[in-house]
């Protein structure tokens, strides 16, 4: 019987563009950015993705895109090292920079800047090659390595860092794709770091785990901030409390509202932040 | 309280109407198992047919008739010059040292006598017993018991075909050589034994002589030509439609066009071979490079449609992450993409070769289809292929080349099936790899 579950669902407030501010309310600035990006907006084909979208990223911060899905925040972080080039009808406009260096630039080549900034899947993807292999191929096509013995070092404190070296050190030429879902994914951000980014991008990176390999996860990210700036996109408002300096909220393509994480949570200044983080939509 | 207004229907009436149609669904799934029994059962009918068809008259095409004769090597008859060249050897009498054995044999003294049982052994006799002396010079002026293949008419008696009730005029074996063959099989000097000619021998108008040496030999070449030019052409082209080419009007043109090729008639192939290789660049007819070349143009849509599906197949997760550590497409393609693809290129390959070993029409019509006695040495010299012989041996009259030519159908099939084997095994290694 329906009548007797305790509580109606809340009311589903109507989502009206004109409330949609036009400039992001919070600070989108921040002290010696890493990467900046200002006025990003995306289309694909007619469609506008995301539009307007000004944020600076911080050396060694961790800044979480949040809100509902379809609203952009993915997009907006594929924007970041390129990784939209290879959506055919995708077009992206605005400046993005990365250490004063315009990404979109005629003559940039993506390789060098996909190696600048990593990426963290949502479905752990490790190569159908063994550990090792997965963690030396960035560093092996890159020429990273002196030798051989420098590039097992490499994959050594890759893997180290990535938390994963006590568990695979015995067996590294086991494949990659027979480890568990958490540990690939471990892996994953093993390899991205095995190239030394200063960015490091996760797209969902913890909605396939379980949640104590989703803790492990989030006790990684804390440990590589100190080294990295780490841009994570996530649909559990906790995991963003937990593991962020920052927030973001995105609504409907548009970047609504940024600050410090506890200061959003806390008291959100735009409605719809309001709304989205106390339950009412998403 | 049920509803009599449309709409929704109550959880009991639901559960009721489930219940009611469970029975029909069962029915139907039933009835589409058994359709599907019976479809399997009907092929695999069909299949027995037609392999129980083709053992029981190809088996007795790999066995035929022979006479053990004792022969006198007698080097002043084989090599009356003595100069102990193949030349020589050809000059000599070989002819007569045989048949002078094999009338001892049967016991044959008048001129019609010794006709007749000059006709039980097949003309390819003395060039054996040339080459065995030739191979062996210390047989000269020796006697020895020596193994012939009878005449193929004599083999069809032996094997019943011909009844010795038909009136003599009108059988091709007369009275005195079933007198005499009955006389060699009571001695025990009629021996049914594997055909050597047939695996060893080439093409020949005597059946009991012909084999399928040579166009084997001319299948493997035309094959290899056929692999070396499709396999990479076919796999660079579906690699770069797929992975590289910009998606405009003139790459679908191309698209379309490949898939359309995929169906053209194979003797269509056949005509544009001839006209080009052979008419417009003036190339030698019945070579197994143009042969090869030909199949492969045959082949080339099907390699580049199942290498591009394979493509397709790969996850787009593998490719992201690629691009994710930095790895540029090229590097994309034949780091990840292209092995995670082999295996179902490998299948396509395959089957297109498959598909290339037995084809007849185009070959026929680069000429492929002259009788050639010589083993092709090289992909430039003339020769034929399997199917092509297996339609040549169809066409003969001779009782002999039934066998021959179930026989030669059962090799193309073990040919075939032993490359189709080997492609299992290839991609079952690639695929191991995880």
């Amino acid at each position: 019987m329906i009548e007797s579950q305790k509580g109606a669902p809340p009311e589903m407030p109507d989502i009206d563009l004109a409330k949609l501010p036009n400039t992001t309310i919070g600070d989108i600035y921040v002290e010696n950015p890493r990467m900046t990006a200002r006025q990003v907006q995306v289309n694909y084909g007619d469609k506008t993705a995301i539009e307007g979208v000004s944020l600076d990223i911080g050396g060694c911060e961790v800044i979480s895109f949040i809100g509902p899905s379809g609203c952009g925040k993915s997009t907006f972080l594929r924007c970041l090292n390129r990784m939209n080039d290879t959506i055919k009808t995708c077009k992206v406009s605005g400046d993005i920079r990365l250490n004063g260096d315009d990404i979109y630039a005629p003559d940039v080549d993506v390789v060098p800047l996909r190696a600048r900034v990593g990426m963290v899947f949502q479905k752990p993807n490790p190569f159908p090659k063994s550990i090792f292999d997965n963690v030396a191929y960035g560093p092996k096509i890159h020429g990273l390595a002196e030798d051989r013995g420098h590039m097992k070092q490499i994959v050594q404190e890759a893997l180290e860092r990535a938390g994963l070296w006590s568990e695979v050190h015995n067996r590294l030429d086991d494949p990659g794709t027979g480890l568990s879902g958490g540990q690939q994914q471990r892996l994953c951000i093993a390899r991205a770091i095995a190239v030394s980014p200063e960015i490091i991008l996760m797209d969902e990176p913890c909605s396939a785990l379980d949640p104590i390999a989703t803790a492990r996860i989030e006790h990684l990210i804390h440990e590589l901030s100190s080294e990295y700036s780490i841009v994570i996109v996530t649909h559990s408002l906790q995991q963003a409390a937990r593991v962020s300096k920052r927030t973001a909220y995105f609504h409907l393509g548009r970047l609504v509202e940024v600050g410090l994480t506890d200061r959003l949570f806390m008291k959100p200044q735009h409605e719809m932040t309001n709304n989205y983080i106390t339950g009412r939509f998403g | 309280m049920i509803s009599t207004s449309k709409g929704m229907v109550s959880p009991k009436m639901a559960t009721k109407r489930v219940a009611a149609s469970m029975a029909k669904r069962k029915k139907s799934e039933r009835n589409f198992q058994l359709l599907g029994r019976g479809a399997i059962a009907v092929a695999l009918a069909f299949l027995v047919v037609l392999f129980s068809s083709i053992f029981s008259k190809g088996l007795p095409g790999f066995f035929q008739y022979y006479v053990e004769i004792e022969v006198d090597i007698d080097r002043e008859k084989l090599d009356p010059t003595g100069i102990f060249s193949q030349q020589s050897l050809y000059d000599g009498d070989a002819r007569g040292v045989i048949r002078s054995a094999l009338y001892a044999a049967v016991g044959a003294e008048g001129r019609s006598n010794k006709r007749a049982a000059g006709k039980l052994i097949s003309p390819g006799a003395e060039q054996r017993l040339r080459k065995m002396v030739y191979n062996d010079p210390s047989l000269m002026d020796t006697t020895q018991t020596l193994r012939f293949a009878m005449d193929d008419d004599v083999d069809s008696f032996l094997r019943g075909f011909i009844n010795r009730e038909t009136p003599e005029k009108d059988r091709r074996i007369n009275d005195r050589m079933v007198e005499y063959i009955d006389r060699l099989q009571a001695d025990g000097k009629i021996i049914y034994a594997f055909s050597d000619y047939l695996i060893f021998g080439s093409a020949s108008r005597n059946p009991e002589m012909a084999g399928i040496y040579g166009a084997f030999i001319g299948s493997i070449l035309t094959l290899s030509v056929c692999l070396v030019l499709a396999f990479p052409i076919g796999v660079a082209t579906a690699i770069y439609l797929e992975e590289i080419a910009p998606k405009n009007r003139i790459t679908e043109i191309v698209e379309i066009n490949i898939n359309n090729l995929a169906a053209v008639p194979s003797v269509v192939f056949g005509i544009l071979g001839l006209a080009v290789f052979i008419g417009i660049f003036g190339m030698p007819r019945s070579i197994p490079l143009i042969g090869g070349v030909v199949l492969a143009l045959m082949t080339l849509p099907t390699i580049i449609i199942s290498s591009r599906a394979a493509i397709r197949a790969v996850p787009p997760s593998v490719r992201e992450a690629a691009l994710g550590v930095g790895a540029s497409q090229i590097q994309t393609i034949f780091h990840h993409v292209i092995p995670l693809a082999m295996p179902g290129m490998l299948t396509g390959t395959i089957i297109g070769m498959a598909q290339a070993l037995g084809e007849t029409a185009p070959l026929l019509m680069i000429g492929m289809v002259a009788f050639i006695v010589d083993v092709p040495g090289s992909v430039t010299d003339p020769g034929t292929v399997l199917p092509v012989q297996i339609f040549m041996w169809a066409d003969f009259a001779e009782r002999m080349f039934v066998q021959k030519t179930s026989a030669a159908i059962i090799v193309l099939l073990a040919f075939l099936i032993t490359m189709n084997a080997a492609a299992i095994v290839v991609r079952k290694k690639l695929e191991r790899r995880w």
